[in-house]
């Protein structure tokens, strides 16, 4: 009985905050737009019987993803948000790997610190750290009043408002997601590995690369998906680093719902969104589930 | 006793320094007297007196931390429900869809989630308001908190709650007197988690808000897209030495209770 | 020659007694997970008063059977009953049942009085006067008085062990459940503890059910021995007729040390026989046999090491001699074990004590020996 009580509790509170919106959003992404309000129809209309549920079926069809695939600002908004967080993962990875495998060969006593310090930055405001970049970026900005001031460049450099701003903008706030799982799997890195590589001739260099690095791939994946799969959702930073050049799907949802009110459309940029999230999700959840196993 | 290479060393620095140095810059040009945020002009804390008597950020400052104490408490009971569910209560139907409700806000995207739950509220006639975002914030930080929860029920030794029962508890009294203490960590973890992720909450607060409760990141957020305002960085600094003074308490508190339960331990063998 | 040993009067063996009501009773009772058989239709009783020994490698099914006595599973088929009553629909927290795990289980964030408190707490009327009497007394029993504020990570594993054992003697259970209660602790802690928990039981009286995987564990604590094997229960008997009649190969092999030599047998006289083990050599003669077999079975005699005597010629008193060659000789300081071929490729283990210094010892690697040993020392098993 509190069995049943304990497991209904959660259950149901999921089903009505998290099952039940979205398959509104599916619902709404096959509806047409109206001048009502809410501004979309078909509506459900249950006074009328079994007549209105056949009305109301009849209303939905798939005119919103057809007009989506049509209108190549769509595609294109989609196609770059894959680009950028592609590559915006992979920069994060080449920045996060140098430090993580600093902080695994730190001596112990530093590590709690070192630890706390990659961690800290993500418990503080994530809109504050986008901010910050903001005077640094900009035209007449601390960045390029040190390029200036060292002769570097004679002209000052925009950087903000480009495309170029929000990988910096991404790299900076996703850097702890992509450090902590490979810091955790160079930290399990047994060291009498490398010393075996050396003792049976392998350079340095050569241990690291066959036995450091195919090593730590676990952690490598992890960070990657971490980064990679909510920065193709992000909106905060194309909105504040990036300029009208920087298409990504999540600010075209906001504005598609928020300044020309236009749900179906809106619900359909989101289940497409999903649907392209959903492949990787399911790569991420094998590949965690491949590492329980190993580990266990 | 290893010592740092050169390498490591400089990727280190370079590293922290990256971290480091945007909120570093933050904080200094708060103190900052002139209105422009690139030009230094002085020192002075009046942007920090202006920002206490700004009406419409101490109110959005409210109301936030209002909605962060309500919904993470309320996401630390359900998720930590949730996260016993799916660590002990075996097989039942919808197991399944359960777990995947549970874990898919992870994953989702912010602007996915509060689009889906305020259609969800215009479909049921609910008014935007503070309830709204309480909602919401519970909903994507009980996945957090069950994550936290489940990773140490995992962990725990089943055998202590088959103690307590053979020792005459009913399932309740041994979730209670067993479980709870030993899991209370992880779900103050869980809570904190919450708490801040609720706190920083701006895409999701934006679709669950109505015209009456304007949350802070909402605040900040309309302030910040015309520019940069030495205000923000006032209110920012504030931020960050909260959550710095927060977060290296309770680093401290917690190594000194390793060592000394290591130091203990030491003791009795 | 061979003399009945004289039963004492008020020795301690319910199980022979025909009036005697046991404690506890298995009755047909198998456990299946999914297609696996975990206890296959087992059938046994344990009598009050009694220290009952599961014995068995793991994944033999004795952890399931004391998990169904304690109510963690139940059973597929059949019943259990404890003191005449059916456990079917008991649950765990109100079975007159305490079990003393083998991880002890113990509540990190209670002190060790707080854990001996703990289910003593909730009994119904119990007064606070009780309850600490009685948590005193299990201290004292236990001899943790002065750790009685600490908390189970500021005590030794022994004292762990020892609240452990506390903790589920306190509320004073009909049966106590000991899962592998001593595999934690080093050699010489844990035979210390054997006899301690010994002392105990005898003590309070109670019902006491162990599992082990440790066979001298289970010889020396228990009245009686169980040796499981795939979910079957092999052999039940008091630990020395378990060593010195063991009624299978399995058990035999499982139990300590033993030469294992396989022949045909003839029948010579009443609980007399004669094995053949090999050719062109003189048969094994046995005497006292209790089983009976015809003649050309195939059988196994089985003989433990330190019931032979090796010696440079054959001894006249003893019925069986062999002659072999000494391949090895193991030094363990009290005894030494010889390792010795005999002409057919048999290899036969025998045990000697260490009675003169070991630079007399007349014996060395390669040399031509005598094994012998008495017609009643071993015993026959049918293959």
């Amino acid at each position: 009985m509190r069995r049943a009580a304990l497991i209904l509790l959660p259950y149901s509170w999921l089903f009505a905050f998290f099952l039940i919106p979205f398959l509104i959003v599916l619902k709404i992404s096959v509806s047409d737009p109206a001048l009502a309000i809410p501004p979309y129809t078909p509506l459900l209309d249950l006074s009328e019987g079994w007549a209105g549920v056949k009305a109301f079926f009849a209303g939905l069809d798939f005119d919103n993803f057809k007009f989506l695939a049509s209108d190549n600002l769509y595609w294109k908004a989609y196609l770059s948000s894959l680009q950028i967080a592609v590559t915006s993962t992979f920069l994060a990875l080449c920045v996060a790997y140098p430090i993580a495998y600093g902080m695994a060969r730190a001596p112990d006593e530093w590590r709690p610190t070192l630890m706390m310090l990659v961690i800290l930055p993500f418990w503080s405001s994530f809109l504050i750290r986008v901010y910050s970049w903001k005077a640094i970026l900009a035209q007449e900005g601390l960045l390029n009043q040190f390029l200036l001031w060292i002769g570097v460049i004679d002209t000052p450099l925009t950087i903000l408002n480009t495309t170029t701003a929000v990988y910096i903008g991404i790299v900076y706030t996703y850097l702890p997601f992509m450090i902590l799982p490979i810091y955790a799997a160079l930290d399990r890195l047994d060291t009498s590995l490398l010393e075996a590589a050396e003792d049976l001739g392998c350079t340095r260099l050569q241990a690291f690369w066959l036995v450091t690095f195919p090593l730590s791939r676990g952690g490598i994946i992890a960070g990657c998906f971490l980064v990679f799969i909510p920065v193709m959702g992000e909106f905060v930073i194309p909105e504040l680093l990036g300029g009208s050049g920087t298409l990504m799907i999540g600010k075209v949802l906001w504005e598609e719902f928020f300044s020309n009110r236009d749900w179906p459309v809106a619900s359909a940029v989101a289940v497409i969104l999903l649907l392209l999230l959903i492949v990787p999700i399911i790569l991420y959840l094998r590949n965690e589930q491949k590492q329980r196993e190993a580990g266990a | 006793m290893r010592r740092l290479s050169w390498f490591n060393a400089t990727s280190l620095t370079l590293g922290f320094a990256f971290l480091y140095l945007p909120m570093v810059i933050l904080v200094v040009y708060s103190f900052n007297e002139s209105r422009l945020v690139t030009v230094w002009a002085g020192f002075s804390t009046k942007w920090y007196g202006e920002l206490l008597r700004n009406e419409a950020f101490l109110d959005a400052a409210w109301v936030t931390l209002r909605v962060a104490v309500v919904s993470s408490t309320l996401a630390t009971i359900l998720g930590t429900a949730a996260a016993y569910v799916l660590i002990r209560a075996g097989r039942f139907p919808g197991r399944t869809l359960f777990s995947g409700m549970m874990y898919a806000p992870l994953v989702m995207p912010d602007v996915i989630l509060g689009l889906s739950l305020l259609l969800l509220f215009i479909a049921i006639g609910l008014d935007r308001g503070m309830v709204t975002i309480i909602l919401a914030h519970t909903t994507f930080c009980m996945a957090y908190v069950a994550v936290v929860v489940s990773s140490r029920l995992a962990t725990f030794d089943q055998s202590l709650e088959e103690a307590a029962l053979d020792l005459g508890c009913s399932p309740w009294d041994a979730f209670r007197s067993v479980t709870l203490p030993i899991i209370a960590p992880a779900v103050v973890s869980g809570w904190l988690l919450g708490f801040t992720l609720s706190l920083d909450d701006l895409v999701i607060a934006s679709f669950a808000s109505g015209p009456s409760s304007t949350t802070l990141p909402i605040k900040i957020f309309s302030a910040v897209r015309l520019g940069v305002s030495p205000e923000i960085n006032a209110l920012s600094s504030i931020l960050i030495g909260m959550v710095t003074i927060g977060v290296i308490t309770f680093s401290i508190s917690s190594k000194r209770s390793i060592t000394r339960r290591q130091r203990e331990e030491n003791q009795a063998n | 020659m061979a003399q009945p040993i004289k039963k004492p009067a008020n020795v301690f063996a319910p199980w022979a007694d025909p009036n005697a009501v046991p404690l506890i009773q298995f009755k047909n009772v198998t456990k299946r997970y999914g297609t696996f058989t975990a206890i296959d239709d087992q059938t046994i009783d344990i009598y009050e008063r009694e220290f009952f020994a599961l014995l068995g490698p793991s994944g033999c099914g004795k952890t399931t059977m004391m998990r169904m006595l304690a109510g963690f599973e139940t059973p597929t088929e059949g019943t259990i009953t404890i003191g005449g009553k059916d456990m079917a629909d008991v649950p765990p927290n109100k079975r007159a049942v305490n079990m003393m795990f083998q991880s002890y289980a113990l509540f990190p964030h209670l002190s060790v009085w707080d854990n001996i408190a703990f289910g003593l707490k909730r009994e119904a009327n119990m007064d606070k006067e009780r309850l600490n009497a009685r948590v005193e007394e299990m201290l004292r029993l236990t001899r943790l008085e002065q750790f009685a504020k600490r908390k189970p990570h500021q005590i030794s594993g022994g004292q762990r062990q020892r609240v452990a054992l506390a903790r589920s003697l306190a509320k004073a259970p009909k049966l106590l459940l000991l899962d592998e209660p001593l595999g934690a602790l080093d050699k010489k802690l844990r035979e210390e503890t054997q006899f301690e928990l010994m002392d105990i039981q005898e003590k309070t009286g109670t019902t006491f059910v162990i599992v082990t995987h440790d066979q001298e564990e289970a010889m020396t604590v228990a009245s009686r021995v169980a040796v499981m094997d795939h979910g079957k229960i092999i052999q039940v008997d008091t630990p020395p007729r378990i060593y010195e009649a063991p009624g299978s190969v399995y058990v035999a092999d499982f139990i300590g040390d033993v030469n294992l030599i396989k022949g045909t047998i003839r029948k010579t006289g009443p609980e007399a026989y004669q094995i053949q083990y090999a050719d062109n050599v003189p048969p094994i003669e046995v005497t006292e046999c209790a089983r009976e077999f015809s003649d050309g079975d195939k059988v196994t005699f089985a003989i433990r090491p330190e019931k032979l005597l090796v010696s440079e010629t054959a001894p006249q008193d003893r019925a069986n001699a062999m002659e072999g060659k000494i391949i090895d000789i193991g030094y363990l300081g009290n005894i030494s074990t010889y390792h010795v071929e005999l002409p057919n490729g048999q290899m036969i283990k025998a045990a000697m004590t260490n009675a003169t210094r070991i630079d007399r010892r007349s014996f060395t690697w390669d040399d031509t020996v005598w094994v012998s040993f008495r017609s009643s020392a071993g015993v026959v098993l049918p293959e």
